[in-house]
């Protein structure tokens, strides 16, 4: 299994911020900036890793992701999802629409390469 | 032998007699102090006014000359007592709820309150009833004739005597007929005198029978002897007549106006018919068993040629019975006086309503107001009138020279007044009756009278022989005496015959062709079914049911406890005996004022009225009901308009409430775009910081790359918080404008220079100076703030490789618009007006703001009084500011 990330983000600084810290930890790291045709993107790349933002310009990242699960195969795949709303509906919200796990901005770098690197894990035992 | 003296002094006695009873019953009943006066027996005993000195002394003459025929008299009424009493009862019950005066004002009342009709009947009843008042005074005067004969001494004049009877009678009327203003006041005094002269005149009648059949002929036995021998026994039944006289005395009884007023008027009591409809015919019975005795053995006993009317008076006279006489005098007296003045109170009733008080009103020219001193006034007509109908009767006799038979002007009397049977009869039972028809019935029914028997009977000198005899205008058929060829009748019987049935046709026909107005068919109904609108006399018993009938009604509209409470209270008021209060005037009062309280004062009045009886619905009382019910209508529209604007209030509440949660999602969707725009930028600044602060082996050059990133952010959240304040203190009003005066173009400079920094002057911007040279009114701070917020927009949003920005000015009044174009492709006609929404971003790929810009730009506009809006439909994308209080246009002299 290998390490490969699809990171869906309309914010270029922070698209930039966790490419540095995902590619340092070994990761390699395709980005995208539009909602619309991110389920393409991510079925295309094929990642062992979905990370996604909610607020995206074109789609939202909730319907990207009962889209992307919808899909034969992709029901697994592990979405770790990112807001700067941070509202419980929100958390909720996504939860319902298959989330692997569910994060709220700002966040520690920590935070999240901890939560990749278990998710990681967790898709290569299961 | 016979003193005329002793004879005037004894009349006088009695009528010093007379007005003393009357004088003390009417002080009596004033003081309500003796109940005997308005009982059963006083009732009957005045009906008996019915027997006339036509009666007392006629009936003798009558059987004298035919028989038995004189029965036929006493017979009529009679069969009306006992067989129609009922009838009576219903005149006497719509007589009380009428508030009837008369049988003129009864027709009238009937028949939609026509004065006309009213006025008419009035006119018959005068013609009719005043040969019969003549008729009364000659036998007055006749009677004195009888003793001025025994008593030769005397020098007797009959027309002073009757001028002196007619003087005493007119003033024994006025005097006792009109001391009340109030009509519906009973006249207790005169009924009481009558009822004691009813008394004198049947002990006067069976004494004289008494000694002429025991004193004279010597016992039963030998005066029935007697009759069988005298030429009375051999009298011949006429069927024909016998039918249509005791018809005729029916319908006088009944229609005689005098009758009307002792028996409707006066009446005390509708149960007083009752005991009437048996004592009253027992009365007649009494008047009449000696008269076919005196009549027999008058005739066997006085000389030829002898006027057997006065048989009652000479026959004991003859004997030298005085005192016997003298009584006998007194009872054909009674029968005068009494008839009389009765007579004459009814007529002048008549007489004063309906002819003098319309004629005096209308000349007067204000019918409507009524006010006080009218009652003088109908005082003062009634007491003329009595005196005129006297008068009238006085002069009838005089002229008529006193010749004529006395039963014949009975019977003409009774024929003519018989003509209002139809309308009243018609109008108690037949609720289809109409004015019309009763005025066209009683018209022929009159002229049918006056043609076929006043006229030749009594009126020899108006109608010649020559028309009796070829008929009017020499037409055959016209004979008054045998009408439309059918000859051979008995003149009475043939005038009754026709008048009565053409009047009764005529009625009839003229009533089922009119149609009758609104008043007439009420009344119609009031009369017809008076038993269904009235209740029954107040007594003991009446009165008990009849409170209950009000603890019934008021329960149902005041409730249940609040009616019990009410008539508990009113209980403990009278002094509390029985389990319902009496219903006296002043309970039924409090409670008509307590029912109103609910219903309305009218249609209180008209429930306690339809129970309580007194008076029925009258036509106020239904027009006072409508007009309530028009007040409650207007009630309840306003009820209706008040929920309507229940409703409007609601549904602005419930819109306001709306609001105020649209309001409250909008600002949770504040709140949370507030949120997310700070926590964006810390996101970049949290994850930089941390990579700074843990690097290991970073580069400088991506050291520096990322302190400046954390910089930018930094800025961007301070720039997001200063917009934040900015639009909270705008949106507050807290922000304070200062106004003040300068050129547009020097604040379009500024905005340029300042918006444009750090551009590398990417954007070509077009101006013209010649329009900007405009002073201008404003807070020239703020105005700038918003021309650098639409330049900065342009510089970031403006799509076209060679972004221009055209700034274009145009005057309109007093407001300035200054236009900024780019060349662009402009905004999407979805989003033009959700760009000046907070957080609102087109494109936010190239969003460096918050997306708060344009809203405090409107905000601002609209401090300024001015106003900032999206011009759609042109090629690029164009934003128009509206600058208010321009002053002055200063290009065209300079430039």
């Amino acid at each position: 299994m290998g390490r490969h990330v699809v990171l869906i983000e309309d914010e270029p600084n922070i698209t930039e911020a966790i490419r540095f810290l995902l590619t340092r930890d070994g990761w390699q790291v395709d980005t995208h900036a539009d909602g619309t045709d991110a389920v393409e993107v991510i079925l295309n790349a094929a990642p062992d890793l979905v990370i996604l933002d909610v607020m995206l310009p074109g789609k939202s990242g909730m319907e990207i992701l009962k889209d992307l699960r919808a899909v034969a195969g992709m029901e697994h795949l592990p979405v770790l999802m990112l807001t700067a709303r941070g509202q419980a509906r929100d958390r909720e919200m996504a939860e319902k629409a298959g989330v692997s796990r569910f994060m709220t901005k700002p966040f520690s770098n920590t935070e999240v390469l901890t939560a990749v690197r278990d998710l990681h894990a967790q898709a290569k035992q299961g | 032998m016979a003193s005329l003296n002793a004879l005037i002094l004894v009349c006088l006695a009695y009528v010093v007699v007379l007005f003393g009873v009357a004088f003390a019953a009417d002080r009596l009943a004033a003081r309500r102090g003796a109940r005997w006066l308005g009982s059963p027996l006083i009732y009957t005993l005045s009906l008996s006014i019915y027997c006339t000195a036509w009666t007392f002394y006629g009936a003798v003459g009558y059987a004298a000359r035919s028989g038995l025929e004189f029965i036929t008299i006493y017979l009529g009424p009679t069969l009306v007592m006992i067989g129609w009493w009922w009838g009576l009862r219903k005149l006497v019950r719509i007589g009380r709820s009428q508030r009837v005066t008369s049988i003129a004002d009864l027709i009238s009342a009937r028949y939609g309150k026509s004065n006309l009709l009213a006025m008419g009947v009035t006119i018959l009843a005068v013609i009719t009833v005043t040969p019969y008042i003549a008729l009364q005074l000659q036998s007055i005067t006749l009677s004195f004739g009888a003793f001025a004969e025994a008593d030769p001494s005397r020098n007797y004049n009959d027309t002073t005597t009757v001028f002196w009877v007619t003087a005493g009678l007119a003033v024994f009327a006025i005097l006792f007929g009109t001391r009340n203003l109030d009509v519906n006041e009973r006249h207790h005094g005169v009924v009481t005198a009558i009822a004691l002269e009813a008394v004198v005149k049947l002990v006067a009648l069976l004494a004289v029978g008494i000694f002429v059949v025991w004193g004279i002929a010597g016992g039963f036995g030998d005066a029935m002897a007697r009759i069988d021998a005298s030429e009375i026994g051999e009298w011949q039944v006429n069927s024909s007549r016998w039918a249509v006289i005791t018809f005729l005395s029916a319908a006088a009884f009944v229609c005689l106006p005098r009758m009307f007023q002792v028996m409707v008027v006066e009446n005390e009591d509708e149960r007083h018919l009752r005991i009437a409809a048996w004592a009253f015919p027992l009365y007649l019975m009494l008047i009449s068993i000696f008269v076919v005795p005196i009549a027999a053995i008058g005739l066997d006993l006085m000389p030829a040629g002898a006027n057997p009317d006065l048989f009652v008076l000479t026959l004991p006279l003859s004997q030298g019975q005085q005192g016997l006489a003298m009584l006998s005098f007194l009872g054909g007296f009674s029968s005068a006086t009494s008839m009389v003045i009765v007579a004459a109170m009814a007529l002048s009733t008549m007489v004063s309503n309906h002819i003098v008080m319309p004629v005096w009103l209308r000349a007067r020219g204000d019918g409507a107001s009524v006010s006080g001193d009218v009652r003088n006034i109908v005082l003062y007509s009634r007491r003329v009138s009595i005196a005129v109908i006297m008068a009238l009767g006085y002069f009838y006799y005089v002229l008529s020279g006193g010749g004529a038979a006395l039963s014949a002007i009975g019977l003409v009397s009774f024929t003519g007044i018989a003509q209002i049977l139809p309308a009243l009869v018609g109008g108690l039972y037949w609720r289809g009756a109409t004015r019309s028809g009763a005025l066209a019935g009683l018209s022929v029914g009159f002229c049918l009278w006056v043609f076929t028997l006043l006229l030749p009977e009594l009126g020899s000198g108006l109608l010649t022989a020559r028309v009796i005899e070829q008929g009017l205008f020499g037409l055959g058929w016209l004979r008054p005496q045998a009408l439309f060829g059918i000859e051979g009748l008995d003149p009475t019987v043939h005038a009754v015959m026709w008048s009565l049935i053409l009047n009764t046709g005529v009625f009839v026909c003229v009533s089922v062709a009119s149609i009758p107005n609104a008043l007439e068919r009420l009344q119609g109904a009031q009369f017809v079914n008076v038993f269904d609108h009235s209740s029954a006399p107040r007594g003991w018993t009446g009165s008990v049911a009849q409170c209950e009938d009000l603890m019934i009604m008021s329960q149902r509209i005041l409730g249940a406890q609040e009616a019990q409470a009410f008539f508990q209270r009113e209980l403990l008021r009278q002094g509390g005996r029985g389990p319902l209060p009496e219903p006296t005037p002043t309970f039924l009062e409090r409670l008509e004022r307590e029912l109103g309280g609910s219903v309305g004062a009218a249609a209180a009045h008209a429930m306690i009225g339809q129970i309580a009886g007194g008076s029925s619905v009258s036509v106020a009382d239904l027009m006072a009901v409508a007009d309530e019910t028009a007040q409650i209508l207007e009630y309840s529209s306003r009820l209706e308009h008040q929920s309507a604007e229940l409703n409007r209030t609601a549904r602005e509440l419930r819109e306001a409430n709306g609001k105020l949660t649209e309001i409250s999602h909008q600002k949770d969707a504040f709140l949370s775009q507030v949120s997310h725009e700070l926590r964006t930028p810390m996101t970049s600044i949290r994850a930089f910081s941390e990579i700074l602060r843990d690097a290991d082996g970073l580069s400088a050059e991506e050291g520096q790359r990322y302190a400046s990133i954390i910089h930018d952010e930094a800025q961007r959240l301070t720039r997001l918080l200063n917009d934040l304040l900015d639009l909270s203190v705008l949106e507050n009003g807290q922000v304070s404008v200062n106004i003040a005066t300068g050129n547009l173009g020097d604040v379009l400079d500024k905005a340029l220079a300042s918006a444009l920094t750090g551009t590398a002057g990417k954007l070509a911007v077009t101006r013209d100076r010649s329009q900007e040279d405009v002073v201008i009114n404003s807070d020239l701070d703020r105005l700038a703030q918003v021309f650098i917020n639409l330049i900065a927009n342009a510089c970031k949003y403006c799509d076209s490789p060679d972004p221009a920005l055209r700034i274009s000015i145009a005057r309109h009044g007093t407001v300035l618009w200054v236009d900024f174009i780019d060349n662009g492709s402009g905004i999407p006609a979805g989003a033009q007006r959700m760009v000046f929404e907070k957080f609102a971003r087109v494109n936010p790929e190239k969003a460096g703001g918050a997306g708060l810009g344009l809203a405090i730009c409107r905000e601002i506009m609209q401090r300024l009084g001015g106003d900032i809006r999206y011009v759609p439909d042109r090629p690029g994308s164009v934003f128009r500011v509206t600058v208010p209080n321009v002053t002055e246009l200063k290009n065209s002299g300079t430039s």
